[in-house]
């Protein structure tokens, strides 16, 4: 809309200006946090360097030791996990609201799990702290281990792939699927070589979005993996992801402890926010 | 033509039993939630103060520390977002290089972790700013973190709103002032209000964002630089540091998924009346 002479008022220069400011500092949240990070985190990058976080003989912040790979390694660990566990049922779960259910029972599945979208992850790590773990704790003690990591992340982020996929299907041009039919396709060649190719984008979008999801989670998994800093030998010995670490010991660090916290959450921060602007480009960002 | 057959066969056995599985998975939450929480659950425990570091009494000091946190997050996030939406959808093209800055940052901003703004929360507003751990402090964290879905909420809803009326406001003679205050923000006023609701909702199941800013104190708190505990912080508490704290904890986490189903239900009724209006419209 080009404006016109009658409607270019003084009012509206003064409102161009207020949106203005407001973007600014909706922006200036960003260029905020990242500065903070940055400062927060320079002495220890400083005095400690990159190369000891990977170097160091274990995590032992106070007497200076500051290896963070066994908690990198779990981090990656519980997220591939999980992945690997609600990327194929969440994918399948948009299959079958889009190909298999009837209308109203998809309707309902969809709700069901947009509602599953909504529940808080210190309600899923409630119920895998009392519920999960025990069950685990049966089969292999101690019960709080990558394992319950693993499937209580996969628990929370699988309504993330779930309605992506399903976006991304209901995206796939009707024309291509009654062609297919008219071809006598069968149900399985018709997901497998027309569905699933034309939504490829959008699945793999939401793939990265709920691999950004699992890693920076930290409520979940501190509450059910163990929090044990060390690598992991098997599925259920206790870890300590890479947020968990900055939770539990927050509260007490200080000087280069609190820095090297702070290194920490900044290099969470720039893998997730890679990982999302990714799964952007790719379309499978989640409205609301 | 067997093996075809067969192929189908499987495909259908897992895509059931992957339903089957997410829908026995959500029923066995919300079951253990239901058994687990329903008896504790009373007007007492709404209306009581914390004893015994939530063991005994009610939860009301939380429930009053955890509005106070929404309400500044709200108050603060409230005008910016939509100001930066209208801006966005209103007064510059979608291609322009400002706008797409914005939108991607404002992108980037949406997948930033929350335990990071929780860091970012203390390094700058408990710490920098000096507000410590306070319910100020909680909130001010929590208006950085729901600002990306209050904007692109409210610009969708701002989308939504015919270019007609844009243009008949124009040939009216009426100032993009009052055509924004008389037709375009009245027209998008459910998708404002779904934008809200869900940001309220994204608010109050945050937890790690709050640890370090609006702190763990569950007293009743005497003014915004009190902390306060907040629902989400009150049952990770509970759980992980009270022996004997599960049970509340259910009855807290249940008042909390009550909440945000109800909140949730909102903003879905007020996106839905918007569609409406549109058919109705068309």
């Amino acid at each position: 809309m080009s404006r016109s002479h009658v409607n270019k008022s003084h009012a509206d220069d003064i409102l161009r200006i207020a949106l203005m400011s407001a973007a600014v500092l909706a922006v200036g949240v960003l260029l905020l946090i990242l500065l903070f990070l940055v400062r927060e985190s320079w002495p220890a990058l400083q005095r400690i360097g990159l190369y000891r976080f990977v170097s160091d003989a274990g995590w032992h912040p106070l007497e200076g030791a500051f290896n963070l790979a066994p908690m990198l390694i779990a981090t990656f660990a519980a997220a591939l996990g999980a992945i690997l566990i609600a990327g194929p049922i969440g994918i399948a779960s948009a299959v079958f609201g889009r190909f298999y259910a009837p209308p109203v029972i998809a309707e309902t599945f969809r709700r069901m799990v947009a509602l599953l979208a909504g529940i808080p992850s210190v309600v899923f790590g409630l119920w895998g702290l009392t519920v999960l773990v025990p069950i685990i704790a049966k089969w292999q003690p101690p019960g709080a281990s990558l394992l319950a990591g693993m499937l209580i992340l996969a628990f929370m982020v699988l309504p993330t792939v779930a309605l992506t996929a399903d976006a991304a299907l209901k995206a796939v041009p009707k024309q291509y699927l009654h062609g297919a039919n008219a071809l006598g396709i069968s149900q399985a060649g018709l997901i497998f070589n027309v569905a699933i190719p034309a939504a490829r984008s959008g699945l793999i979008g939401g793939i990265l979005l709920a691999t950004a999801r699992a890693l920076g989670e930290t409520m979940a998994v501190l509450m059910v993996a163990g929090n044990v800093v060390q690598v992991p030998n098997s599925l259920f010995d206790p870890v300590r992801v890479l947020t968990a670490n900055i939770a539990l010991e927050m509260a007490y660090a200080t000087t280069e402890h609190r820095s090297a916290l702070f290194v920490s959450g900044l290099a969470l921060m720039l893998l997730v926010v890679g990982l999302a602007a990714m799964a952007g480009k790719l379309g499978g960002r989640l409205h609301g | 033509m067997a093996s075809i057959h067969q192929r189908d066969l499987l495909l259908t056995g897992f895509v059931w039993s992957a339903a089957a599985l997410v829908i026995g998975s959500f029923l066995w939450l919300l079951s253990d939630m239901l058994l687990q929480g329903a008896g504790q659950l009373s007007w007492d425990f709404l209306t009581a103060e914390t004893e015994n570091a939530g063991r005994a009494g009610g939860i009301a000091p939380v429930l009053v520390s955890t509005l106070l946190i929404l309400a500044v997050a709200i108050l603060v996030a409230g005008p910016i977002g939509l100001a930066t939406a209208v801006l966005l959808s209103e007064f510059i093209a979608k291609d322009n290089r400002i706008a797409r800055a914005i939108g991607m940052s404002i992108d980037v901003l949406a997948g930033v972790p929350s335990i990071v703004f929780g860091l970012f929360g203390m390094a700058f507003f408990s710490a920098y700013l000096g507000l410590g751990f306070s319910i100020l402090a909680g909130g001010l964290t929590l208006a950085c973190m729901v600002l990306p879905i209050l904007i692109r909420t409210i610009e969708e809803g701002l989308s939504a709103v015919p270019d007609e009326w844009r243009k008949g406001a124009a040939v009216l003679g009426m100032s993009r002032l009052s055509a924004l205050f008389y037709i375009l923000l009245p027209a998008a006023a459910p998708a404002l209000a779904a934008g809200l609701m869900l940001g309220i909702g994204r608010a109050m199941a945050e937890t790690a964002a709050l640890i370090f800013t609006s702190g763990y104190v569950d007293r009743m708190p005497s003014s915004l630089h009190d902390s306060g505990r907040a629902l989400a912080v009150h049952i990770y508490d509970l759980s992980m540091n009270v022996a004997g704290g599960d049970a509340n904890a259910y009855a807290s986490a249940l008042v909390l998924v009550i909440m945000l189903i109800i909140i949730n239900n909102i903003a879905l009724m007020l996106a839905n009346s918007l569609l409406q209006k549109r058919i109705s419209l068309a």
